[in-house]
């Protein structure tokens, strides 16, 4: 059991209710979609998953710990083994392919020959060796997502969570990212994906946990998207 | 923390400061500006206390020996002024070394006082040296209550006005610079403010990846650092070039007796010295303040 909430609410600050008592299990390996309307709760729920919000109340065990109880300290150490894919692809422009992946590593004090090994074997794997020494702003939108992926899997964490990872890209890009994430799947590694591609959801047959005002409305094994495209 | 990884910070460090080209100038510059300032204050200050020590340290009390004091008095007296606290030194001089000192005071019209020499009016006089300057008039005071004592003099009424102006005057000089040091860590804290939010995103990143706050903090740490130094260097250079010159001018052509300037070494050395770790410091500060807001969690 790698992820799991119980009872989860959480109320924000300003009053907003984002989430109103999510029960979930996420096992290793698995591959899931989260979908739902925009303002549903979507992000508050992925956000939970690698401590960026606290919940008010309720249980949130990752890797066994209950990240509620954690003190701010340990957060570093938990964020390790968990890779984060965003849809702005969340990149620092003034560093180059390589040293955008290195980072993640860095940051672990990894040594400089472990770092160049990983991060050559990474972007061998998302297909991007060619632009080691490219920068974001001479690379595609799909190309950027692929670097923030390799960032993401360098350390070779147990779960990838992704926020809206093909946001912002056409939808040929988006099945590239997809396969992508499918070929990290199958290595074993968890992956969660909020999404708002019909397409993709429904074509992949994935488990499908959908949020509506802060509740889990379905969650299916192999599950559609559910929804319209309208409310893309 | 690694090997490895300090060398990592310190490469980061030097490479944004060359990434934030303009930020890195804007922020040196503040440190530049305040620490002329802070400089030309320090030597001004320096030289007016190093004056002022001079001056302090010829304020004496001459204890005048009652006449009719015998030897054993008059060595009784003596234990009786050393004991008194922050005594540092008690000297005898007879009356007839007196009268020498008197006769040479007044140069040529001197002679005439040597008639006294065969009956001498003057009287046996202890020269008493304060530890501290400041407790000259206590110590004074204290010793006119002693017996055998007929008089002492130490310049009363010159040395009350003259500790009073050099205390002012240190005092001032002391707020200035404070006030100077206050004012250039805002100006700095406040530049690099302006730097470390346009990096927030990096900060961001580097939490997302699982860096500790203590990494994130430590290439800041040291680009404060660098800062603070680089804006250190412009201020010493100019101010040891101008302070070399105005020393020889003023040793060759000025030079007033009462009043010599602090020699350029080892005054400017220890100076320099100074300088680069108050910019050192002000720069580690400023960064370290900025970069706090963003680490809450």
């Amino acid at each position: 059991m790698m992820i799991e909430m119980q009872d989860v609410y959480k109320t924000y600050p300003n009053g907003v209710v984002a989430l109103n008592g999510i029960n979930v299990r996420i096992k290793q390996g698995e591959f899931v979609y989260v979908v739902g309307p925009s303002g549903a709760g979507k992000s508050t729920f992925i956000k939970m998953m690698y401590r960026e919000e606290k919940p008010t109340s309720g249980k949130i065990i990752v890797n066994g710990v209950n990240l509620a109880k954690i003190k701010d300290s340990k957060v570093p150490l938990l964020r390790r083994n968990i890779g984060v894919v965003f849809q702005d692809f969340k990149l620092l422009p003034k560093l180059n392919v390589y040293e955008n992946v290195a980072f993640a590593l860095e940051v672990i004090e990894e040594s400089p020959k472990a770092i160049r090994k990983k991060v050559m074997e990474v972007l061998d794997l998302v297909g991007l060796k060619h632009k080691v020494r490219s920068y974001p702003n001479e690379l595609s939108g799909g190309e950027q997502q692929r670097v923030s992926i390799a960032r993401s899997i360098v350390n070779s964490p147990k779960i990838v969570i992704a926020d809206e990872p093909t946001g912002n890209l056409d939808p040929e890009t988006s099945w590239g990212i997809v396969e992508l994430f499918e070929k990290i799947n199958d290595r074993g590694t968890t992956i969660v994906m909020a999404t708002h591609n019909k397409e993709i959801v429904n074509a992949t047959r994935r488990r499908v946990i959908a949020i509506e005002n802060g509740k889990i409305v379905r969650d299916e094994a192999k599950g559609e998207y559910g929804y319209d495209a309208s409310y893309v | 923390m690694t090997l490895h990884t300090f060398k990592r910070h310190v490469r980061e460090s030097m490479k944004s400061l060359g990434r934030n080209g303009w930020m890195t100038f804007a922020s040196a510059s503040a440190v530049t500006v305040t620490l002329l300032l802070v400089g030309v204050f320090f030597v001004v200050m320096f030289n007016i206390n190093h004056f002022a020590q001079k001056v302090e340290n010829d304020v004496e009390i001459r204890v005048h020996i009652e006449l009719t004091a015998d030897n054993q008095q008059k060595n009784a007296l003596r234990r009786q002024i050393e004991a008194i606290p922050n005594v540092k030194e008690v000297r005898y001089s007879s009356k007839d070394e007196e009268l020498k000192r008197l006769i040479k005071s007044m140069g040529e019209e001197g002679s005439s006082f040597r008639l006294f020499e065969q009956d001498n009016p003057l009287s046996d006089v202890y020269v008493v040296k304060a530890a501290r300057p400041q407790d000259t008039v206590k110590i004074a005071k204290q010793i006119e209550t002693l017996p055998f004592v007929h008089k002492v003099n130490y310049g009363q009424g010159t040395v009350e006005k003259l500790f009073d102006a050099l205390k002012v005057a240190r005092n001032v000089g002391l707020v200035l610079i404070l006030g100077l040091l206050f004012t250039a860590m805002f100006l700095i804290s406040n530049t690099i403010k302006i730097t470390i939010f346009a990096r927030r995103r990096e900060i961001e990143i580097m939490r997302l990846v699982g860096a500790t706050n203590g990494f994130i903090r430590w290439p800041f740490f040291l680009e404060g650092l660098w800062l603070g130094m680089l804006g250190a260097l412009f201020p010493i250079a100019a101010l040891s070039i101008v302070y070399y010159n105005v020393y020889q001018v003023y040793e060759q052509w000025v030079s007033l007796p009462f009043f010599e300037l602090l020699p350029f070494s080892p005054f400017m050395w220890q100076l320099s010295g100074l300088l680069l770790v108050i910019g050192a410091g002000i720069g580690i500060w400023g960064s370290v303040m900025s970069v706090r807001k963003f680490l809450k969690v």
